[in-house]
């Protein structure tokens, strides 16, 4: 069922992208992008800067022509609406509040641009919804950052866009700011139930808030999941890399018998669940999390049947809740492992130990892929 | 590019891949330009480039003047002016380098230890530009007469009798002397100088001060190694801004000199409005003078590294 | 019990005060004896001005102190041609300022928001009319005005068209600096706020970049009415108020040119004082 209302907003529409594609020149920002975000979830564009998350909400707000492919909102295409005529609302990354407006002004906006005549109902709403009623008659550069934020959350959702689009808006709020504004958005989005799409590099921030998620890279979308899917099934070592931590391990198929696949890495028979395999034949590279993998004085200690391996602490760090572990493999790779802080003791550097995991607890990947994708993109994401 | 199938095609017209989005050939610039660059091409471009033209021609202004490839005006324009182009140049360098001794303490001082009294202090400087620049030139006549204060003691400090010696004034005047004419420029010229000393000096961190005395400078080598450095460009700013106007202007000397403190722009005026055969030599003039400060000016402006400045 | 070796009662009972004479207190405030000075020497004509509008000179130059008077004060119009040629000056930089204002924040306007190909020649065009010597633009386009409309007809509208075409580089500089200084995603959130292009330009746009434009139109206006050399070029048998004081140096240079001076000085002081005061009460009263 669809049928569009005064401004234009479909009942019952997606967004999809259909090949969308921008180059800048000879550089491909956005790679012919196929996506469907259902309408009313809460979506994540994840990536480090330059993947081409920010283009493509550009795009979708219509304030940048993509070079090819289209966009649809429901049935209807807007690839070559006006930004002012789609019922599409940004919350710009620096907020982008109008200096010269009081906080009603900025709010009402859009209202007054669409040609509402009474607009003091609907704006006094909404500073309700934000908590800011008071603040209506200050201008912008008299409220705190994370006022602001909700400010231009307010100017935006007022409208009742078909999809509201987020661009880093917590960027430029300080951690604990972030956590609160986090909950609160998430709030906000289950009240109102619009479509939300939020870019962002900040995988704890997409983690929390989105329904799905979807990992950018070099303007293609790497994987698309629900955070759970995304975090314990990655599909990529870039994935798997630029979602928290992964310990990597390059091996080669032995067998696959029963659903379950056995990989020699090490001098030694791994083994992992089939359905978590990517690849089932040839070099693999088996992955695990580093809270999933445990450490014990010797191999005595591991129970049988999981995966082990043994090496040497060459760092230990205790941070209270947990403590991790840098163990030193004699090929030289480094296993990460963190352990709860269950009262076991604590192993010094030096230490001979042997690591285990749960074969159950982890996931393989084609073995062809540069195992460091992700890594190192992650750290410059988040300066 | 993709044409990608679309699950719902029938709710939607189905349209080949569109085209790749041209950038459009936007006209709007060019009709906003226009107006104003055919001004300046008219009232400012054209002039200059008829009046190269008028520099090699012949005649008066009772019979016309012709294209006469006249050379020799130019030896003219240079020849028979040596003194004004040595005071021009003279004057406008001693008031560029006296401007920017003054002007720097004042610009730091506001800038640095200004406080809260900073747009006030900046506002002092501007103010008086509100005058007519003519009526506060002429006050230094008042200032600078001979039974001022002012003179008396100069006189009395036998500062007189240094500059007499020197030339800078004669006969125990200041008035209607040389020193009177660059007084009068740097008085003229200082905001010019101040502002965008101000400008530079107001960006800089405060914090990179006390680093810099942290890290073994005295106030003096702080000054030298870091705020100096980092002003530059209100240095240059300042020098261009004090410079230009200054080797052409004639009103300091004309106001505040004698007949022998003559400057290049009183020359030129005299030649066209007062000579009846004088447009091609003043026009010559002017060419030079034009082309003689670009090439000061661009060679500066080179040597500073500052390209960006407009 | 403390043992107190002060000084026997100096005075009060203050504190030991390390004794400075003025000198040593100069030296340590080195920077700030200069600033004082150079702010005088800034500052110094102007009191001179407002002194000697209160003067009754001997003879016809209002040089030399004789006596207090408000007589110039009473008739600041004692000689009409004075008033006349303020009035003229006036006209002048109102037109100067309005054509000059549009043409300069139109270039601005391209020159910021658009791309275009022989930017650096315009540039070059725009920086020249700044860089030339006053004379040098006033003597050429004298020339050329003889050429084309002749000595008869200089005067009001040649004087204008000829301080439209040293103002417009200043205005251009201007706005462009306030234009450059505004974050482009202020008009990209208009435009996702369903304000149409018009619209953003007027409610957004332009608001913020007003104080620019004006800013400009000031420093144009002020050029203007203050321009002696390229007007004495163009005007013809005109004259305007800085041709009228220099004619006056020759002449007789009345006190009511000092009372003009410290009007000019004196109006802009209380324009700028009220405007601060309307601002202090407007923030205020949120």
């Amino acid at each position: 069922m669809s049928s569009n209302d005064v401004l234009g907003r479909i009942e019952g529409g997606d967004l999809r992208l259909v090949g969308l594609t921008k180059r800048f020149g000879a550089f491909t920002a956005v790679d012919n992008l196929d996506l469907t975000i259902p309408q009313g979830s809460f979506f994540a564009l994840l990536g480090a800067s330059g993947c081409g998350k920010t283009t493509t909400l550009r795009m979708v707000s219509g304030l940048e022509d993509p070079t090819a492919g289209q966009i649809f909102l429901g049935d209807a295409e807007v690839t070559d609406t006006k930004p002012y005529r789609r019922p599409v609302n940004t919350v710009f990354q620096n907020y982008a509040l109008f200096p010269h407006l009081d906080i009603f002004e900025n709010v009402a906006f859009g209202l007054r641009r669409r040609g509402f005549k009474s607009v003091r109902p609907q704006v006094e709403e909404m500073l309700e919804l934000v908590e800011l009623g008071h603040l209506a008659k200050r201008k912008p550069n008299q409220l705190s950052g994370g006022q602001q934020q909700r400010i231009a959350l307010a100017r935006a959702l007022i409208n009742q866009p078909q999809v509201l689009l987020l661009d880093e808006p917590l960027g430029a709020l300080d951690l604990k700011l972030r956590r609160q504004m986090q909950i609160e958005l998430k709030r906000i989005q289950t009240e109102v139930g619009l479509t939300f799409v939020h870019v962002t590099h900040d995988q704890e921030e997409a983690m929390t808030m989105a329904d799905t998620i979807a990992v950018m890279n070099q303007g293609r979308i790497e994987q698309l999941g629900s955070p759970a899917e995304l975090y314990e099934n990655p599909s990529t070592t870039f994935v798997a890399n630029f979602l928290g931590q992964s310990n990597l391990i390059p091996g080669v198929v032995e067998g696959v018998d029963g659903g379950v696949v056995t990989v020699r890495a090490h001098g030694r028979a791994l083994t992992l669940k089939a359905d978590r395999a990517r690849a089932t034949s040839g070099a693999v590279i088996l992955g695990v999390r580093p809270e999933k993998v445990q450490i014990a004085g010797s191999e005595d200690e591991v129970p049988s049947g999981f995966n082990c391996l043994t090496g040497t602490v060459v760092d230990t760090s205790f941070i209270g809740v947990s403590t991790q572990y840098l163990v030193k493999l004699a090929s030289g790779e480094e296993i990460s492992v963190f352990e709860q802080n269950t009262g076991r003791a604590i192993q010094r550097p030096g230490n001979e130990v042997a690591v285990y995991w749960d074969p159950s607890q982890g996931f393989g990947l084609d073995g062809t892929q540069d195992i460091e994708a992700g890594a190192v993109l992650d750290e410059e994401g988040a300066a | 590019m993709t044409a990608v199938a679309d699950p719902t095609a029938g709710a939607t017209q189905r349209k080949p891949a569109p085209p790749d989005h041209k950038p459009r050939r936007n006209l709007t610039p060019w009709i906003l330009l226009l107006p104003g660059l055919l001004w300046l091409t008219v009232f400012f471009l054209l002039p200059i480039l008829t009046s190269v033209s008028a520099s090699v021609q012949t005649g008066n202004y009772d019979d016309g003047f012709k294209l006469t490839w006249h050379w020799a005006n130019y030896g003219h324009a240079i020849s028979d002016y040596g003194t004004q182009y040595w005071h021009s140049g003279l004057y406008s360098t001693l008031t560029t380098v006296l401007c920017l001794a003054l002007g720097y303490p004042v610009a730091y001082f506001i800038a640095f230890k200004g406080g809260k009294w900073k747009s006030l202090l900046m506002a002092l400087v501007i103010v008086p530009s509100f005058t007519s620049f003519l009526i506060r030139t002429i006050a230094w006549e008042t200032i600078l007469a001979d039974q001022g204060p002012v003179v008396h003691v100069l006189r009395s400090a036998h500062v007189l009798g240094l500059t007499e010696a020197l030339g800078w004034t004669t006969g125990g005047h200041v008035i209607n002397t040389p020193a009177a004419v660059v007084c009068g420029m740097v008085y003229n010229f200082l905001p010019f100088t101040i502002l965008p000393l101000y400008t530079s000096l107001e960006k800089i961190d405060p914090r990179l001060l006390e680093a810099g005395s942290d890290l073994y400078c005295s106030t003096f080598t702080t000054w030298r190694r870091i705020t100096l450095p980092l002003s530059m460009p209100g240095v240059v700013g300042g020098t261009l801004l004090t410079f230009i106007p200054a080797i052409g202007d004639y009103i300091n000397a004309q106001l505040l000199g004698n007949p022998n403190t003559g400057v290049v722009g009183q020359k030129i005026e005299d030649l066209f409005l007062r000579q009846t055969s004088g447009y091609p030599v003043g026009s010559a003039i002017s060419v030079v003078m034009m082309v003689g400060t670009l090439v000061l000016v661009m060679s500066y402006i080179r040597k500073a590294g500052t390209e960006d400045l407009l | 019990m403390t043992t107190l070796t002060a000084p026997p009662a100096a005075g009060a009972g203050a504190p030991a005060v390390r004794r400075r004479s003025p000198l040593s207190w100069a030296r340590e405030h080195i920077l700030l004896v200069v600033t004082v000075a150079i702010f005088v020497f800034m500052l110094l004509p102007n009191a001179v001005i407002l002194w000697m509008s209160f003067n009754q000179p001997v003879g016809k130059f209002n040089y030399v102190w004789n006596h207090f008077s408000t007589a110039a004060w009473a008739n600041p119009c004692a000689n009409p041609a004075m008033c006349h040629s303020i009035g003229l000056s006036l006209e002048i930089g109102a037109v100067a300022t309005v054509v000059a204002t549009i043409l300069g924040t139109m270039i601005a306007f391209a020159m910021v928001r658009h791309r275009f190909k022989a930017r650096s020649g315009i540039n070059a065009l725009l920086f020249l009319p700044m860089a030339a010597p006053e004379v040098v633009m006033g003597a050429t386009l004298a020339a050329m005005f003889f050429n084309t409309v002749g000595p008869g007809g200089l005067g009001f509208w040649t004087i204008t068209i000829a301080h439209v075409m040293f103002c417009v580089s200043y205005v251009v500089v201007t706005v462009k600096a306030r234009l450059a200084g505004m974050d482009p995603t202020l008009e990209r959130a208009a435009q996702d706020l369903y304000a149409t292009p018009f619209q953003t330009f007027t409610k957004v746009t332009l608001p913020l970049v007003a104080p620019g434009i004006a800013a400009a139109a000031l420093l144009a206006f002020a050029l203007s009415v203050d321009d002696y050399i390229i007007t004495v070029f163009t005007a013809g048998n005109l004259e305007t108020f800085p041709m009228y004081i220099w004619g006056s140096v020759q002449r007789a240079y009345p006190a009511q040119i000092d009372v003009i001076g410290s009007m000019m000085l004196l109006g802009t002081m209380a324009v700028i004082a009220l405007s601060t005061i309307l601002g202090r009460v407007r923030a205020a009263r949120k």
